[in-house]
């Protein structure tokens, strides 16, 4: 009596278990369909660390204060600046990362005493040499700078 | 094979690789079986493979730099691991911390408590030969990890406590997806039961199956849902309450046999509690500050050690800090609660058969880069 209680109940539960799958069947797909279509990313994404531009002066603000590369834990950043101006802090010429070693912890943007570093929103990040991993902020913050310029001309045009 | 077939006496015993590149073994556990036909005679799990020298990394640099690495060690319980550390060091430099940090920190602790657990509860299955709730595991895990990216925008390694608070405040939204959230559970906790609870095949084959005695999980210690799963109610949270988790009013499930199958419910019923807490979290969540003011950016705490339990989703974690007054630890020690879940499969893999090996691997949920570190 036993071994058909068995089989019934082993069949019993398996209805069940389909009736889960089936119900699941009418419900909205979770999947996205990645190259073709993305899904907005969170506001507190920490992508690698860009240089931040001001309005009003157009322009980072770096000091050269080295603070964002003695905090690194894995040695990612190297700053170099000159003294350009009698007065003042020194002027940046070279702020390279090497996002193959960082860990995305945030400890430089928060140490930052201008708050001139911020994260970027780029996650698409596949390079074919270990050179690919460097990159050159201030090449990027002079693109980015470019780029706002001809978008405010094509506004300008619009207008 | 050959060079693996050990002749001992009469008895032919057959030493088998369970590992360290199985599907199975999650990571890269290496386990090395000595079998009598389908039996095992003796099970003997070798570790090291992800070693990446955690603790001494923790020992030359600043604590703060160290917060990457918590994330790293466990990597299915990221907040809490770095949770623990930050308890660690605040205890060590007497930092206070404001009570809306406490709440978010506890709330942020119990999603990622779920998202292990659902992580578990997908892959064990998925190790027992059922592909469908490891999908629908996963899209639940997914809400979670969507939740703890907005406020510490990252999925895995958040690295969102600091000594003194967190580091973003959460806002409306974040209370709004969590209640949300939560509410979806509930309606899932019964498509579980009836997909997997329920369920004969699974019921036969993980019932009687890979039991720790209460005798073998003192000697080895074992702690966490395997613990409770012998009818131990032992958890940090409620044995000595850290954070503000004495205020929560919440149950520790525990079994009675000590089976694979006490163990998947005590897991079960545990991310229920979970989410109780995170309720009542959400309910009393104050407002005002999320850091303490004046916490120095390189600190340095008085002479003095430091220990700290906590209750990650695996069992009890401990983190034990040496500071000789240096920006830095002179000892930075982690107690992870995998290594006795691991070796207590010295005495209980005996004398059952290899398809249970994986059936009892899974149960015990074992994340090997902590045990590595």
């Amino acid at each position: 009596m036993g071994y058909f209680k068995d089989i019934f109940n082993g069949g019993l539960s398996l209805i069940e278990g389909m009736g889960v799958t089936a119900r699941r069947l009418f419900r909205p797909l979770v999947t996205v369909q990645y190259p073709r279509k993305k899904i907005p990313l969170s506001s507190a994404y920490r992508g690698h660390i860009e240089l931040k531009i001001f309005g009003e002066s157009g322009t980072h603000k770096c000091i050269v204060c080295l603070n964002c590369e003695k905090t690194c834990p894995s040695g990612v950043i190297r700053v170099q600046g000159e003294k350009l101006k009698e007065k003042g802090p020194k002027t940046l010429t070279s702020y390279v990362i090497d996002f193959s070693r960082c860990s995305l912890c945030g400890l430089c943007v928060e140490i930052c005493p201008t708050s001139t570093l911020k994260y970027s929103r780029e996650y698409e990040l596949v390079g074919e040499t270990w050179a690919d991993c460097k990159i050159d902020l201030l090449a990027r913050l002079a693109r980015q700078v470019e780029e706002m310029e001809a978008e405010k001309k094509t506004q300008g045009i619009a207008a | 094979m050959d060079e693996l077939e050990k002749i001992e006496g009469n008895e032919r015993v057959y030493s088998l690789n369970l590992g360290p590149q199985h599907p199975s073994t999650h990571g890269v556990l290496r386990i090395l079986l000595d079998l009598d036909g389908e039996y095992i005679v003796k099970a003997d799990p070798v570790i090291g493979y992800g070693h990446r020298g955690h603790e001494k990394m923790g020992e030359n640099r600043q604590y703060k730099q160290f917060l990457p690495n918590t994330s790293r060690m466990d990597y299915l319980s990221g907040m809490l691991y770095n949770h623990g550390f930050v308890l660690a060091v605040e205890k060590l430099a007497g930092i206070k911390v404001p009570e809306r940090a406490k709440y978010i920190r506890v709330i942020a602790s119990e999603l990622n408590r779920i998202s292990s657990h659902l992580l578990w509860f997908g892959t064990y299955l998925l190790d027992l030969g059922g592909i469908t709730p490891f999908l629908y595991a996963f899209d639940d895990r997914e809400q979670i990890l969507d939740i703890l990216d907005a406020i510490s925008g990252s999925r895995l390694t958040y690295s969102y406590c600091r000594f003194g608070g967190v580091s973003r405040d959460v806002d409306m939204k974040f209370i709004e997806m969590t209640r949300a959230f939560l509410k979806r559970m509930e309606a899932r906790w019964v498509d579980y039961e009836d997909l997997v609870t329920k369920n004969v095949i699974f019921i036969h084959r993980t019932r009687d199956v890979g039991v720790i005695s209460l005798e073998l999980a003192r000697q080895y210690g074992v702690t966490g849902p395997n613990l409770r799963a012998c009818g131990v109610a032992f958890d940090v949270r409620r044995s000595e309450p850290y954070e503000v988790y004495d205020r929560f009013d919440f149950e520790i499930p525990t079994g009675s046999k000590g089976d694979a199958l006490d163990r998947y419910v005590v897991r079960f019923r545990e991310m229920q509690q979970s989410c109780r807490i995170i309720d009542q979290a959400l309910e009393h969540l104050p407002e005002g500050e999320i850091m303490t003011p004046k916490v120095p950016q390189k600190l340095s705490p008085p002479k003095g050690e430091v220990y700290t339990a906590f209750e990650s989703a695996r069992g009890l974690t401990a983190y034990y800090l040496v500071s000789d007054g240096s920006p830095g630890p002179y000892r930075c020690h982690i107690r992870v609660p995998s290594f006795g879940n691991l070796n207590v499969l010295n005495d209980v893999l005996p004398g059952t058969l290899v398809a249970d090996a994986i059936a009892i691997l899974g149960s015990v949920d074992l994340v090997i880069p902590e045990i590595d570190r």
